[in-house]
């Protein structure tokens, strides 16, 4: 049976209509590799043959392989009780909460989101989240442009080049001016970040830990901008936020991050979580919605969308954002981790990162032309620069069963050598042991 | 009924010509269009603005709606009673609930606005 009930004359006549000769002409604008050789779609097999085939290519992906691989998403642990909450059918199957008398909930755990990301980063507002940490860092630019009234923005250049890709794309059609200022000693450039700073500028984007994984207290860079009118941004590392002082205790402005790392496993693409979180004077100018508690006419708490006013489906080309959805289900994730680690399991996890990061830096030190990036703290990744060209030692570790790292030539021509290596909760001392030993082998036999 | 001494203009507002100074606000049709406003973001101070720009955004619990200038000038003076109780349009929508204040560039612009009984026969046919 086709789900498409159109005959070839009713096809016809749509592409008619619309002036394209052919259903083929619609992807014209898509380059001829990445679309698939042919739309000719096998006949239907049976649930038993599909499940089979789908195990077969499943297990094309290795497994327990011991990963040191970082760069913005991070392999922490997930309590069973995660998934056994966010599986319960009424929050798994509920749709977006615009009802809030069908959905007490729903709303109630998205409420419990947003007290918990006020708390992690000390911020008084949070939206009720994001699609993931690089479009979270997008909306703060367009938000800090929209309260400042001003279009340039000035990035740091220890910004995930990913999260700078994207902002990229994003803001491809507007008129925004950029200006990139690489790190120095692996931290911000105070001189000059201080020399860019004008009247122009909406904000500074800055991130922390940076990409090089080193920790830095933005407080000076923050008192400067702000005297000059400049918002502040800054992107987190959630887990970092149990030890490293807090976004507020800086005085950003505006608090965004990837909250993956806060109960959401690792996989390509996503789906991910993206947070901001802001001054209460700006909160009129953030994107999204905020679930507020009130009380109903009986007297009795309840759950509400407050703000949703400034959303596309009301404000149309006016909302606050056009990326108008809210990522619920990996906010729960979120929220439910979060309550089951509590304060001191937040420290406790990051304590250990933080050890077992500096173990290992000192296990890669003693191999012999292997040099460690010490001109900058770091938190749980750092930069190592190898005697072997980093691209071929990862793919040959991958073979004994380890990801070492993210290979810094990717995005920075002048680091080739050099590779990222990001160490959680997870990694036991033997696990670490394995590695520097399995790495020794393949750069020095 | 709306005042007889306003003037109005298609989008709701009403303007108070005194000399080369205007008050504005909205209409009471609008104020109850909206219901209860939640919030009024109110435009600079100083700043120089031209007719039919979007000058203020007034929030009601169903809806964010822009407050056009009905004449180009200057905004010398925001109605501050507003930041803490917006509600006040709702309740005096032509008195205590004014938005703001503008210095008249161009009196010739003034003749675009409708009368009294121009504004009702308007609001009538919606």
């Amino acid at each position: 049976m086709s789900y498409v009930p159109n005959c070839d004359q009713d096809k016809k006549e749509m592409l008619k209509t619309i002036g394209v000769k052919s259903i083929e002409d619609l992807f014209k604008c898509i380059p001829q590799e990445l679309r698939p050789r042919s739309f000719d779609i096998p006949e239907g097999r049976s649930e038993f043959e599909v499940e089979k085939y789908f195990k077969k290519l499943a297990q094309k992906n290795p497994s327990n392989v011991i990963t040191f691989v970082g760069g913005g998403f991070y392999d922490h642990y997930i309590p069973a009780v995660v998934d056994a909450i966010v599986a319960k059918p009424e929050f798994y199957t509920a749709y977006t909460p615009y009802q809030p008398e069908v959905s007490q909930g729903t709303l109630q755990a998205a409420y419990e989101y947003q007290s918990c990301i006020t708390r992690l980063t000390g911020m008084e507002a949070s939206n009720a989240s994001l699609y993931d940490g690089g479009t979270a860092l997008y909306e703060a630019a367009m938000m800090a442009i929209r309260i400042t009234g001003r279009n340039k923005i000035i990035m740091d250049g220890g910004v995930s080049p990913i999260y700078r890709k994207m902002m990229y794309s994003y803001t491809s059609n507007l008129s925004i001016e950029f200006v990139e200022i690489p790190v120095t000693h692996g931290q911000s450039d105070r001189e000059t970040i201080e020399k860019y700073l004008d009247d122009k500028t909406a904000a500074i984007i800055l991130q922390n830990p940076n990409f090089f994984g080193v920790i830095d207290d933005h407080s000076d860079i923050v008192k400067t901008s702000h005297e000059k009118g400049v918002l502040v941004v800054q992107s987190v590392y959630p887990i970092s936020l149990g030890v490293l002082k807090t976004p507020n205790e800086m005085n950003v402005d505006i608090v965004t991050g990837e909250g993956q790392s806060l109960g959401i496993p690792l996989s390509f693409g996503g789906p991910y979580l993206g947070f901001i979180a802001t001054k209460k004077e700006f909160i009129r100018k953030m994107p999204g919605r905020i679930v507020g508690r009130t009380t109903d006419g009986n007297g009795r708490d309840g759950f509400v969308l407050t703000l949703q006013t400034r959303e596309q489906h009301i404000r149309r080309e006016k909302a606050t954002s056009n990326i108008c959805s809210n990522e619920a289900l990996c906010a729960l994730r979120a929220v439910v981790y979060m309550s089951i680690m509590g304060k001191d399991g937040f420290r406790k996890v990051a304590e250990l990162c933080m050890d077992k990061t500096e173990y290992t830096k000192k296990r890669l030190e003693e191999i012999k032309g292997v040099e460690v990036k010490r001109s900058s703290p770091t938190f749980n990744e750092f930069a190592v620069k190898l005697p072997k060209d980093p691209n071929e030692v990862i793919s040959r570790l991958i073979d004994k069963g380890i990801e070492a790292g993210f290979p810094l030539g990717r995005y920075y021509d002048d680091l080739k050598d050099y590779m990222l290596i990001a160490v959680t909760e997870k990694r036991t001392k033997q696990e670490i042991d394995i590695f520097i030993g399995s790495l020794e082998e393949v750069l020095w036999s | 009924m709306v005042p007889e001494n306003l003037k109005y203009t298609k989008e709701h507002e009403w303007v108070k010509i005194e000399g080369n100074e205007a008050v504005v606000g909205i209409t009471d049709h609008a104020q109850s269009e909206l219901g209860d406003i939640t919030f009024v973001e109110l435009p600079g101070s100083g700043k120089e603005i031209n007719q039919g720009d979007s000058i203020a955004t007034v929030e009601s619990v169903k809806a964010a709606s822009d407050i056009y200038a009905p004449l180009s000038g200057k905004i010398i003076g925001v109605n501050e009673l507003l930041e803490g109780k917006p509600e006040t349009i709702n309740q005096d929508p032509f008195g205590d609930g004014w938005i703001c204040k503008i210095e008249i560039k161009d009196p010739q612009e003034t003749e675009n606005l409708l009368d009294a009984s121009a504004y009702e026969e308007y609001s009538k046919e919606l």
